[in-house]
C-alpha cells in the first residue's frame, strides 16, 4: 500500500507545483451534492484497506479509499458499529469521503457526529506533506486538535489518507413505536424525551407520525416501550434505514431538497414544504423552492442553518454564507493547510 | 527595536476601559498568579487584569494587540500542564469575574455560562431539572468550564459520556485583534469549518472564551459499582478488555495498580484488598433494568477473568466508598513521599501490561518509586511518581523518568497527554511525538487565528528551533541555555 500512497503524495506534490486545482474523489457516491470545480481529479479509492482493528480497544483505523460497506461488513461481525450512522448515497460509499463530508444519520442526537467519532488522520496537505494527527486512543490532547476539524471540510484542508474512528457495540436490542401527533406536540414530546434517561435512539416525525427507535438491554427496552406506549413498528430497522439515506418515499420530490440544523425546541418553521424532522426536532428536512436566502433565513432565526442537499438552481450555492471574521479565519486556515488552492477549490463554500 | 512598555504604562491605558481594582501590578497583588495547578513552574505576571464584560476583554486584547503584549487567559488556576503559567513581559487575563450562569434552557437541554463558572456549579445549577453536565475531570469542585474548553478536559466517564469537546454546543470567543467570533450553533453542527472542535484544548493559544453553552444529558437514575481485585495487573487489563470486548460501555473503568492500590487505603480505609496487585472499579448507570443487566454481564465477564475477588456496592454509600479511594489516590501517595510528579500519558488499553512493567524496570534504573492509576476504559495512565524535591538532583531524576515515560506512550502508539494539555511541562515531547512539518502546521493554524503569536506564546507548541537544539542539548530546568536569544 506503500506505493499506493506515495501516488496520492506525488500527485499532489506535482498539482502543487503547477498550481492545478485537484478534485478529491472517492466512491462519487456524493458529487450529486457537493463537487469541486477542477480539471483534474485525484482518485483516493486505490488506498485501501484496514490498517488496525482490535475489537476490545473500540478503535478502528483504516485507509480513506476502503468502501463504507466493507468497514460495517467487518464491524458488524465483531458486532459492533459506526454510531453516526453516516448515509452512504450509493454503494461506492469509502471511509474517507463519509468523514470529509461529515455527515451522521438517525443515532446522531443520541450517540454523537461523525466529528465526534473521530480519534486520527493521517493526510496530505496541499503542499503534499504527509501528515498525523490525532491517534488511536480515546484521550488525547497533544497540539491543536486538527484531525476532528478534518470532518466536515470537504477535503479542503487535506486529503484524509487514513481515519482512526471510535466504535461502539450494536445495541444487543432495538424497537421502534410509533404515535399519531401533530407536529408541534411532536417536537414537543422529542424534547422532553431528550431529557429524561430513556433508551432513544432515533427519531423522526413525518406526515402525522412520530417515531421513536429505543436501543439497548432488551429489558431496558421493553421497560421503556411500557412507559412511553405508542404502537410498535413492524418494519423498523427499513424505515431507519431509508430516513438515513433519505430514499424514503417522501424525499422523491423534484424540488429543492434542504436540510436545516435547527436548536431542537424550536417551534414548527412555518415554512411551506416541511417534510419531515429528526435528531429530536434538530434537524428539519424541506423540500421546498423557496429562495436559498429565506431558507438560510428560517434556518438561522431558529438557531442553526441550512444546507442545500439536491436540486435547485446550478448556481445555487450548497452553503451559506459566514460573518465576516469568521470568513476571514477560514481564508487564513485554507492557506495554513493549501496555500496554493489546489485542494477541492470552492469547498466548503466560498468565504 | 522600540523600548519596553513599563508597567504603570500599561496599567494606566488598560484603565481606562476598566473599572477600578481591575489592573494589579504589586507584587503582592499578583503573587496568586504566579503559577496554576503545576506549582513546579512559577512567574510573577507583569501585569494582571481582572475584566468583568466581554466589552472590558475586547478591550484588553485589542490594546495588547496594537502594543504588542503578549497575553496569557487563566480560568481558576487548577490545570495541570503550566498552561496558565505567566509571561514574565506579558499581561495576565483572569476570567475569574465571569462567574455567571446566563441561561439555562431545560427544553433543549442546555445552559450557557459565563467561562469562569466553576465545572460542578453548572451540574447543581441544573439538578433540579433532572439534568447535570457530563465531563467531571477530577478538580470539577473548582476548575471553570472555560478552562475545561480551553484543555479539553476528560473525567473518569469519558468512555460512555465524551470528552468536553463532546459536551459543548457553542462557544463565544474574542481574537487576539479584539474581534468575538461564534462557533457552533444551537443546532448539532454548523456552517463551515468546525472550529469548535478546533478551539476545544487549544490552550487559550487560539482565542480568549468569553461565553460557553454546554450540552445536558439526563441524570442516569441509577449507578452501582463492582469492585474487582486481581493478583496480576496483565489479568486485570484482559479483564477490561473483555468486558469491552463482550459488548458494554460501563460509565466508569478504572484501575490502580498494587501501589496505588495499598496508598489509597491507607489513607482513606475504603476497604480496598490490600495483597492485590490491581483493583478495578468498574460502574454501571442508567435505568435500574439496564444496570442490572449489566452488573450481572460484568460478574460473570470479572470472574472468568480470574478476579480473585468481587464486591458489589450494596448501597450508593458503599459505591461512594469504592470510590473514594480512587478520588484520593493522587494525594494518598503524596502522603507516602515529600513530592509526586503525575504523568498523564494515554496508551493502546492492549499495551497496559508491557507499560506497566517497564514503568517499573524504569523505576529501578532511576533509584524512584512508582504508582499507577488507570482510567482503564479509556487507556489513560497516571504514573504518579515519588520524589523529594529537598534532595539534589532527584526532580531532575523524576523529570527524565517522567520524559521516558511519555516516550514510552507514544511508542506504542499512544500520546503524551491524555487530558492535562502540553502547557510548558510537556513541550519538549512535542518534538518527539510531531514531525517538524506537523509542528510547522500547527504553528500556521495558531497565526490562522493570531498571527503576531501573542496569545499563550511559547505554551503547546514548540518552536522547530527548539526541537532541533533538543536533539543535541541538555535541557535543564525545562530552560534553554541562553534564554534570552529570539527563538522564533
Amino acid at each position: 500500500m506503500q506505493a499506493e500512497l506515495q501516488s496520492l503524495i506525488d500527485q499532489v506534490r506535482a498539482a502543487h507545483a503547477a498550481g492545478t486545482p485537484l478534485r478529491l474523489q472517492g466512491g462519487d457516491s456524493k458529487s450529486f451534492w457537493v463537487c469541486a470545480q477542477a480539471e483534474r481529479t485525484l482518485d483516493i479509492r486505490p488506498y485501501r484497506g484496514v490498517v488496525d482493528y482490535e475489537p476490545s480497544e473500540l478503535v478502528l483505523t483504516v485507509r480513506a479509499g476502503t468502501p463504507l460497506s466493507e468497514v460495517e461488513a467487518l464491524l458488524g461481525a465483531q458486532g459492533q458499529m459506526l454510531a453516526f450512522e453516516p448515509p452512504h448515497y450509493g454503494p461506492n460509499a469509502t471511509l474517507g469521503g463519509t468523514i470529509a463530508c461529515g455527515l451522521s444519520g438517525p443515532r446522531r442526537a443520541a450517540a454523537g457526529s461523525a466529528r465526534d467519532f473521530v480519534l486520527g488522520v493521517r493526510l496530505i496537505d496541499g503542499l503534499g506533506r504527509d501528515l498525523s494527527f490525532g491517534g488511536q486512543v480515546i484521550k488525547n490532547v497533544a497540539g491543536f486538535d486538527l484531525s476532528r476539524l478534518m470532518a466536515g471540510a470537504f477535503g479542503s484542508l487535506g486529503v484524509i489518507t487514513e481515519v482512526s474512528l471510535k466504535v461502539l457495540p450494536r445495541p444487543p436490542f432495538e424497537l421502534t413505536l410509533e404515535w399519531a401527533l401533530q407536529e408541534g406536540v411532536a417536537l414537543e414530546r422529542m424534547n422532553q424525551w431528550g431529557g429524561q434517561p430513556l433508551p432513544v435512539s432515533a427519531t423522526s416525525f413525518h406526515n402525522g407520525r412520530l417515531r421513536a427507535r429505543l436501543s439497548g438491554a432488551e429489558v431496558a427496552v421493553r421497560a421503556a416501550q411500557a412507559r412511553l406506549g405508542g404502537e410498535v413498528v413492524a418494519d423498523g430497522a427499513a424505515w431507519w434505514s431509508a430516513l438515513r439515506e433519505q430514499s424514503a418515499a417522501c424525499f422523491q420530490t423534484d424540488k429543492p431538497l434542504w436540510r436545516l440544523a435547527v436548536k431542537s425546541s424550536a417551534p414548527p418553521l412555518g415554512l411551506s414544504g416541511a417534510l419531515l424532522t429528526e435528531w429530536g426536532g434538530a434537524l428539519r428536512w424541506l423540500a421546498s423552492e423557496h429562495a436559498a436566502s429565506q431558507v438560510q433565513k428560517a434556518a438561522c432565526d431558529a438557531g442553526g442553518h441550512a444546507l442545500l442537499l439536491r436540486g435547485g438552481h446550478p448556481a445555487a450555492p450548497c452553503f451559506g454564507g459566514l460573518d465576516p471574521i469568521l470568513a476571514q479565519i477560514h481564508r487564513r486556515l485554507k492557506h495554513a493547510f493549501d496555500p496554493k488552492g489546489i485542494l477541492n477549490p470552492g469547498l466548503p463554500g466560498n468565504f | 527595536m522600540t523600548a519596553p512598555i513599563s508597567q504603570a504604562q500599561i496599567a494606566s491605558a488598560l484603565s481606562r476601559w476598566l473599572a477600578p481594582g481591575s489592573v494589579l501590578t504589586n507584587p503582592e497583588d499578583v503573587r496568586p498568579f504566579e503559577t496554576d495547578g503545576l506549582s513546579a513552574y512559577r512567574q510573577l505576571p507583569y501585569v494582571v487584569v481582572l475584566p468583568r464584560t466581554e466589552a472590558e476583554v475586547q478591550a484588553v486584547l485589542r490594546y495588547c494587540h496594537e502594543a504588542h503584549i503578549p497575553v496569557v487567559a487563566r480560568g481558576s488556576g487548577t490545570g495541570l500542564s503550566g498552561g496558565a503559567l505567566p509571561h514574565k513581559d506579558g499581561v495576565l487575563l483572569s476570567l475569574s469575574r465571569f462567574m455567571r450562569i446566563l441561561e439555562i434552557d431545560p427544553q433543549a437541554r442546555v445552559a450557557r455560562v459565563q467561562p469562569g463558572v466553576r465545572n460542578l456549579a453548572i451540574s447543581e445549577a441544573v439538578a433540579p431539572y433532572g439534568l447535570y453536565y457530563a465531563p467531571d475531570p477530577s478538580s470539577q469542585i473548582a476548575c471553570s468550564i472555560g478552562g475545561n474548553v480551553a484543555e479539553n478536559s476528560g473525567g473518569v466517564h469519558c468512555l460512555k459520556y465524551g470528552l468536553t469537546v463532546h459536551n459543548l454546543v457553542k462557544v463565544r470567543a474574542v481574537t487576539m485583534a479584539g474581534e468575538v467570533v461564534e462557533l457552533g450553533s444551537d443546532g448539532l453542527d454548523a456552517a463551515g469549518y468546525d472550529l469548535m472542535a478546533l478551539i476545544t484544548g487549544s490552550e487559550g493559544l487560539l482565542a480568549v472564551v468569553t461565553e460557553v453553552t454546554v450540552k445536558l444529558l439526563p441524570k442516569p437514575q441509577t449507578a452501582k459499582a463492582i469492585l474487582a481485585a486481581f493478583d496480576d495487573v496483565e489479568k486485570a487489563g484482559n479483564a477490561v478488555a473483555n468486558i469491552i470486548a463482550a459488548g458494554i460501555i460501563p460509565a466508569g473503568l478504572e484501575m490502580m495498580d498494587g501501589p496505588a492500590t495499598r496508598a489509597a487505603e491507607a489513607f482513606v480505609h475504603a476497604d480496598y484488598p490490600l495483597s492485590a496487585e490491581a483493583v478495578l472499579l468498574c460502574e454501571s448507570d442508567g435505568t435500574p433494568e439496564e444496570v442490572s443487566d449489566e452488573m450481572a454481564r460484568m460478574q460473570a465477564l470479572l470472574e472468568s477473568s480470574g478476579a480473585i475477588e468481587i464486591r458489589y456496592s450494596q448501597d450508593e454509600a458503599q459505591r461512594l466508598k469504592f470510590w473514594a479511594g480512587r478520588k484520593a489516590a493522587f494525594p494518598a501517595v503524596g502522603r507516602l513521599s515529600p513530592d509526586y510528579y503525575c504523568i498523564d500519558g494515554t496508551i493502546p488499553r492492549r499495551s497496559l501490561g508491557s507499560v506497566l512493567k517497564r514503568i517499573y524496570e524504569l523505576g529501578r534504573e532511576y533509584g524512584l518509586e512508582v504508582a499507577n492509576v488507570f482510567h482503564a476504559g479509556d487507556g489513560n495512565l497516571h504514573p504518579l511518581i515519588l520524589f523529594d524535591a529537598a534532595k539534589p538532583g532527584e526532580f531532575e531524576r523524576t523529570e527524565a523518568f517522567a520524559g521516558k515515560i511519555l516516550e514510552l506512550c507514544v511508542e506504542v502508539g499512544g500520546t503524551i497527554t491524555g487530558e492535562h494539555g502540553v502547557g510548558v511541562e510537556k513541550i519538549n515531547q512535542m518534538c518527539v511525538q510531531f514531525t517538524p512539518d506537523e509542528l510547522s502546521l500547527f504553528h500556521a493554524v495558531k497565526a490562522a487565528f493570531d498571527p503576531e503569536g501573542l496569545l499563550n506564546p511559547g505554551k503547546a507548541v514548540p518552536t522547530l528551533h527548539r526541537c532541533a537544539e533538543m536533539g543535541r542539548m541538555h535541557v535543564h530546568h525545562n530552560e534553554l541555555p541562553h534564554p534570552e536569544l529570539p527563538r522564533f
